[in-house]
């Protein structure tokens, strides 16, 4: 038997042409009234696949998940699930459930009444449901809370209820509306873990909304960042991290370095960029070729950047200028370096040693230096 | 026991106040507390005592029309004396005839069926209202609210301008061609189902608005998402959570309704029976304060039952809140 995580190392149907697509969103337009929360959308997520939404609020990934769950249908465009198009359907006959934010626990019924309430919807037989219920508390470890009305549990305690109520019916897909947000920053951490775990147990789709980066870095295995209604990027943690596309997104996930220039050479496998101030560095081509004196930024991670007291040696690129700001983080610090040409520049350094060799105050000279292939070349 | 640790744990904060703050404190709490338990002292169990011995005593052809009359004229034994006249010979005298009975039976049942009909119709008012946009619902309040703005009395008076043979209901069904003759309304046990269903919609629709307002609609769509069509769901989720406003909403309409005397006397007419009628009449026209002050006080023994149903109910409602 293959282990969970060799499951999840080998699962990239996204990266497969043959692969067929499970939800398909074409071409989805939703308007209210005046404003367009989701605008022209095309998306589409695999089976078993982990997919997270991601954005600020108002940029339309709920309402994505809404039009999915059938609470709203959409202005334009179709939805389809398994090749069936979900127009006209009502939620209550869709083959996916949802975990709403609010949890949205029936108050007046007891744990396993909630749970139990969409197999007894179905007409499940009740010695059936009995054991599915049974099943369902003891994946969400709630044994001992199944006669426990709602507002006798913890909010921990209530997330899991609503996780195992909406995963009782085995729906095809299962959509998260922020299912970690009521949760304080400790279990909410663990909590990720258990839903990566049950999602690969139960072998279901899920899609997560979720507006913590964080969150989706760890549990998805792709993402779909979203700005005013748009997709701007889909692609793993890694890629959204390491390879984004668009100013948007690289400011969005992380933190990020922007050096503003002008194309100044361009060669097969390197191009020149000349600052406003007239400092150039050199950077490997990737992603977006650039074309001769285009106008780009250099996008480039803190900890991409080492700062230092002299210019190292074998540099290629390496900048002047003065230790503006430290901050001290226990595993890391982060300096902030005010460049000559008066740009302020982010860089963050492990503290693998308890003793720093080459120690930076404030007011020091310092170089902050890079590799050429260590960030990436963004249309302006 | 709790109360008791938790006065322990905020003790040592207090003491750090001057003395004369916590004495004042303590003061105001506890005349908070006196006020209404004196204003239902004053207003509603000396006038209880008084009408029950009344009920007690025999009636007479005199200034009060009853004896004994309690008063010190013969001194502290007099006053003492006039105890030993008291009896129950006028609730006997209540069972003996079918009169009382049927009037009590009778009022019971048309509070009950007029309940009922004001639920019916005031629920959907009050879910309406509940599910409408938030910027209008103030609006909608104040228009269910608007009537009290009007006199109680000229309002029923209204409904008989509406309702009489030749009144506004049947000239618009005439001039429709719906009916070929007027129809009978006034003078009969519908006109005093409109009116008490008129009358009392308010004390429906408030408090089932109250409690169907702050129900998270999250989860309707919970239910539907879990396979529940939209009626189910409403019986499923909706009604029940709606259940402490529907019970406060029915017993505000049920309780004055069992002793209406103005709605059945304007729009019942003389042959309608009602015990608020009867109690009027004794009263009135046979002056005779013991009986009605009898009739008064079984009524309300008839209608502490729903009243303490009604406290379990919010009782229960303010635990499940906890």
């Amino acid at each position: 038997m293959k282990s969970l995580g060799s499951i999840r190392r080998d699962f990239v149907p996204w990266n497969d042409p043959n692969a067929k697509p499970y939800i398909q969103f074409d071409k989805v337009t939703k308007k209210f009234g005046d404003f367009t929360a989701v605008n022209n959308l095309s998306l589409t997520i695999f089976e078993r696949e982990f997919f997270a939404l991601l954005g600020a609020s108002g940029c339309g990934k709920s309402t994505l998940l809404r039009m999915l769950a059938g609470f709203e249908e959409p202005t334009a465009g179709r939805i389809l699930l398994d090749g069936q198009d979900l127009r006209g359907i009502p939620p209550y006959r869709r083959p996916v459930n949802m975990m709403f934010q609010s949890y949205a626990l029936f108050p007046h019924m007891t744990v396993e009444n909630n749970i139990a309430f969409g197999l007894k919807q179905e007409g499940m037989p009740k010695p059936d449901i009995e054991k599915r219920v049974a099943d369902m508390l003891k994946l969400v470890k709630l044994e001992q809370f199944a006669k426990r009305k709602p507002h006798q549990l913890s909010g921990g305690q209530r997330q899991r209820v609503a996780l195992a109520r909406s995963v009782a019916k085995r729906p095809k897909v299962l959509l998260l509306d922020e299912p970690l947000g009521a949760l304080d920053k400790k279990l909410r951490e663990e909590t990720q873990f258990e839903l990566m775990d049950l999602q690969q147990e139960l072998g279901l789709t899920f899609v997560v909304v979720t507006h913590d980066q964080e969150e989706a870095m760890t549990m998805a295995d792709r993402i779909a960042i979203m700005d005013k209604g748009e997709v701007m990027q889909v692609a793993t943690p890694a890629e959204v991290y390491e390879a984004p596309t668009s100013r948007f997104v690289a400011h969005f996930v992380g933190n990020v370095n922007m050096f503003e220039g002008k194309v100044a050479e361009q060669s097969a496998n390197t191009t020149r960029i000349t600052g406003p101030s007239g400092a150039q560095i050199v950077v490997e081509n990737g992603g977006a070729a650039a074309t001769a004196d285009a106008d780009i930024v250099f996008a480039i991670r803190p900890e991409k950047i080492r700062v230092s007291s002299k210019k190292p040696a074998d540099a290629v690129n390496a900048l002047e200028g003065e230790v503006y700001d430290i901050a001290y983080l226990g595993d890391m610090t982060v300096y902030h370096v005010r460049l000559d040409d008066g740009q302020i520049v982010r860089a963050s350094a492990l503290n693998a040693a308890r003793v720093t060799e080459d120690p930076l105050t404030w007011n020091d000279r310092a170089w902050v230096s890079f590799r050429p292939d260590a960030g990436v070349v963004l249309a302006r | 026991m709790s109360n008791i640790a938790v006065a322990d744990a905020a003790a040592p904060s207090t003491a750090a106040q001057p003395f004369m703050t916590r004495l004042g404190a303590g003061f105001v709490s506890r005349l908070v507390i006196i006020v209404p338990y004196l204003w239902l002292l004053f207003f509603f169990l000396v006038p209880f005592i008084i009408v029950f011995k009344i009920s007690l005593s025999q009636t007479a052809i005199a200034m009060p029309p009853y004896t004994p009359v309690l008063d010190f004229r013969d001194g502290i034994s007099g006053f003492f004396a006039g105890f030993r006249d008291l009896n129950f010979d006028n609730y006997v005298w209540l069972t003996q005839d079918a009169l009382y009975f049927r009037a009590y039976l009778t009022s019971v049942v048309i509070a009950a069926i007029s309940t009922v009909l004001t639920l019916l119709v005031g629920y959907p008012i009050a879910y309406g209202m509940a599910r409408a946009p938030a910027t209008i619902r103030p609006t909608l309040l104040m228009l269910v609210i608007l009537p009290f703005w009007t006199s109680f009395l000229i309002r029923v008076y209204a409904w008989i301008g509406i309702l009489k043979p030749e009144g506004l209901l049947n000239q618009l069904l005439l001039s429709l061609h719906i009916v070929n003759q007027p129809l009978v309304i006034l003078n009969t046990y519908t006109a005093i189902f409109i009116g008490i269903v008129y009358s009392y919609l308010p004390f429906m629709v408030l408090p089932l608005y109250s409690s169907l307002e702050k129900m998270d609609y999250s989860l309707i769509e919970a239910a539907k998402d879990l396979g529940c069509p939209p009626t189910a769901a409403f019986w499923k989720i909706t009604f029940p959570l709606s259940l402490p406003g529907v019970i406060a909403g029915c017993l505000l309409v049920f309780i004055p309704a069992v002793g209406e005397f103005v709605i059945p006397d304007l729009l019942g007419g003389s042959q309608t029976l009602m015990i608020g009628k009867t109690l009027w009449n004794e009263f009135f026209a046979n002056r005779d304060w013991p009986v009605s002050s009898a009739v008064a006080v079984i009524l309300l023994l008839l209608l502490i039952v729903p009243i303490v149903l009604f406290q379990q109910a919010q009782a229960r409602a303010q635990e499940q809140d906890k």
